[in-house]
């Protein structure tokens, strides 16, 4: 579905990803795990078009997105939930909800996906007229997750959907991430939390400075000694 | 008796100093840029209404209509040619830019057609006096303060109800965030300059119909004290600049009733230096608070 070909990626001079190169594969759920600054975010900026990559290709569904804006490439189906939320403070939940579905013109299929999202969140529909800015750290990653959803999108980007949140809350943010999955949309995931990631991801990626140094069925990494000692608190 | 004479017409100007307000205000709430050139865009607008008036020989609202749409595509030719190459560089960059592409409106302006003040007809608006209480007053400060809030009126329900003033909206809290919800961010800008671009026409033609004279440099003054309007209200804020550029306009009223009408362009800047020291974010506007 998507894949990523040695791509090279700066701000300015800096580089901040070095021939990276991965695969998503349709109905995955796939992790990219690694410390602060690693690159992680920045991958998946790419991906959705608000970076853009010096060499290499970002391919999605054979079409090559890595020169195109990030407009067209939501029109294309990849919908990107940005690390801090960034949910519009100044407007209500329903217009957050809205701007998720900005692109599109099907009425009726926008009204059933904001059904869906409210099932999905039972809490935005009890705050579809709050200010966004005013609702808690956990109800604006939910608005976030929902804003995205309404763009319909087949690959969705998740950074650190558990960044500042509850235990109690990133285990319910986290079973919600396999329910999209299982109503048929691909994740790309990325997470400080490596345990958590691992336990519902199909596969992952591990980036260090910029590149990823190592991947893998989610299982095999879980058992691995080294990802143990470097980003499970191995015992 | 005197003094409701005197606010309602410091509420005609003030209406006028709203007009132009809503635009630096909009401007600086997308891009962050104080578009100085914004007051020569409200002189265009009160030529265009001149010219359309005279030479094409049309009524008050026509002539409105094609002020408001020369300078839509005015504001988002600026926009185009002056700013957007700017949009990464430095805000004192494209400020100082902003200053150089107001002087050159304005003496390209002078260039074209010479310095010379025209004269707005004075029958393009009954001009008959209405007394309602006791009260006269004249029929064309109510047509203007009339005019000016159906514009408003229309501004808000562009802004809160179309699709067009909710991507503005959005792009001007986050523009990344904006982009990932499929929203064309410089068509978006465009849009936003076009707007408050024809508000500042409308705000020329208006002010050539209450005031008469009118030359290239017409806009320096108004276009200040509308800035001060939109501080006032607390920059990048709609209802502040409402509210601001109305507030401003009667109290120079007051001023110039209380007897010092010298004074009249001096307390607009009286009142931006108290705004600045004692509540810099404007009587709208919010002190920051971000939530993590």
């Amino acid at each position: 579905m998507l894949k990523i070909e040695d791509i090279n990626v700066y701000y300015g001079n800096i580089q901040a990803l070095r021939g990276v190169s991965m695969d998503i594969n349709k109905g995955e759920i796939v992790t990219l795990i690694g410390a602060n600054g690693a690159g992680k975010s920045t991958l998946l900026k790419t991906i959705s078009g608000l970076l853009k990559p010096k060499q290499g290709k970002v391919l999605f569904e054979g079409e090559s997105i890595g020169g195109k804006a990030a407009q067209s490439i939501v029109k294309l189906g990849i919908s990107h939930v940005p690390e801090g939320r960034r949910v519009f403070a100044n407007m209500t939940v329903e217009e957050n909800l809205e701007l998720g579905a900005f692109l599109r013109k099907d009425k009726a299929g926008i009204k059933q996906d904001l059904e869906k999202v409210y099932t999905l969140f039972p809490r935005l529909l009890e705050r579809v007229k709050q200010q966004s800015g005013t609702l808690s750290g956990g109800e604006q990653q939910m608005l976030a997750m929902g804003r995205a959803l309404m763009a319909r999108p087949r690959l969705l980007l998740l950074d650190e959907p558990s960044m500042g949140l509850a235990p109690l809350l990133v285990k319910q943010i986290f079973n919600i991430v396999e329910e999209i999955n299982k109503g048929g949309t691909t994740i790309l995931l990325v997470e400080q939390n490596a345990n958590l990631a691992l336990s519902i991801a199909d596969r992952a990626y591990v980036v260090e400075t910029g590149s990823i140094v190592l991947s893998g069925e989610a299982e095999e990494l879980t058992a691995s000694e080294e990802i143990k000692k470097a980003y499970l608190g191995g015992h | 008796m005197e003094l409701i004479q005197q606010l309602v017409n410091g509420l005609s100007l003030g209406s006028i100093y709203a007009l132009i307000a809503l635009g630096y205000t909009m401007v600086y709430g997308i891009v962050k840029l104080i578009n100085f050139a914004h007051g020569d865009v409200f002189m265009v607008g009160a030529f265009v209404g001149f010219y359309s008036i005279t030479i094409l020989e049309l009524p008050f609202l026509p002539a409105l209509l094609i002020s408001m749409i020369v300078c839509a595509i005015f504001g988002v030719l600026i926009e185009r040619i002056a700013y957007k190459p700017l949009r990464n560089a430095t805000r004192i960059a494209a400020l100082i830019t902003a200053i150089g592409v107001s002087l050159l409106i304005e003496y390209g302006m002078i260039y074209i057609r010479g310095a010379q003040p025209e004269a707005y007809p004075n029958d393009v608006m009954p001009t008959s006096k209405i007394d309602i209480l006791g009260v006269s007053i004249s029929s064309q400060s109510l047509l203007i303060f009339f005019v000016a809030i159906v514009l408003m009126i229309i501004l808000q329900f562009v802004v809160h109800k179309t699709k067009i003033g909710k991507a503005m909206r959005a792009v001007s809290f986050d523009a990344d965030a904006a982009r990932l919800m499929g929203i064309n961010v410089n068509n978006t800008i465009s849009a936003t300059f076009a707007i408050g671009s024809a508000l500042a026409g409308a705000a020329g033609v208006i002010f050539g119909i209450y005031y008469i004279k009118i030359e290239p440099l017409m806009g320096i003054i108004p276009g200040l004290k509308a800035f001060v309007a939109a501080v006032l209200g607390g920059i990048g804020i709609i209802p502040g600049a409402m509210v601001g550029g109305l507030l401003l306009g009667v109290i120079e009223a007051l001023v110039s009733a209380a007897g010092f009408s010298l004074w009249r362009d001096g307390v607009a800047f009286v009142v931006l230096i108290l705004i600045l020291i004692f509540r810099p974010q404007g009587l709208f506007g919010k002190n920051k608070r971000e939530k993590v």
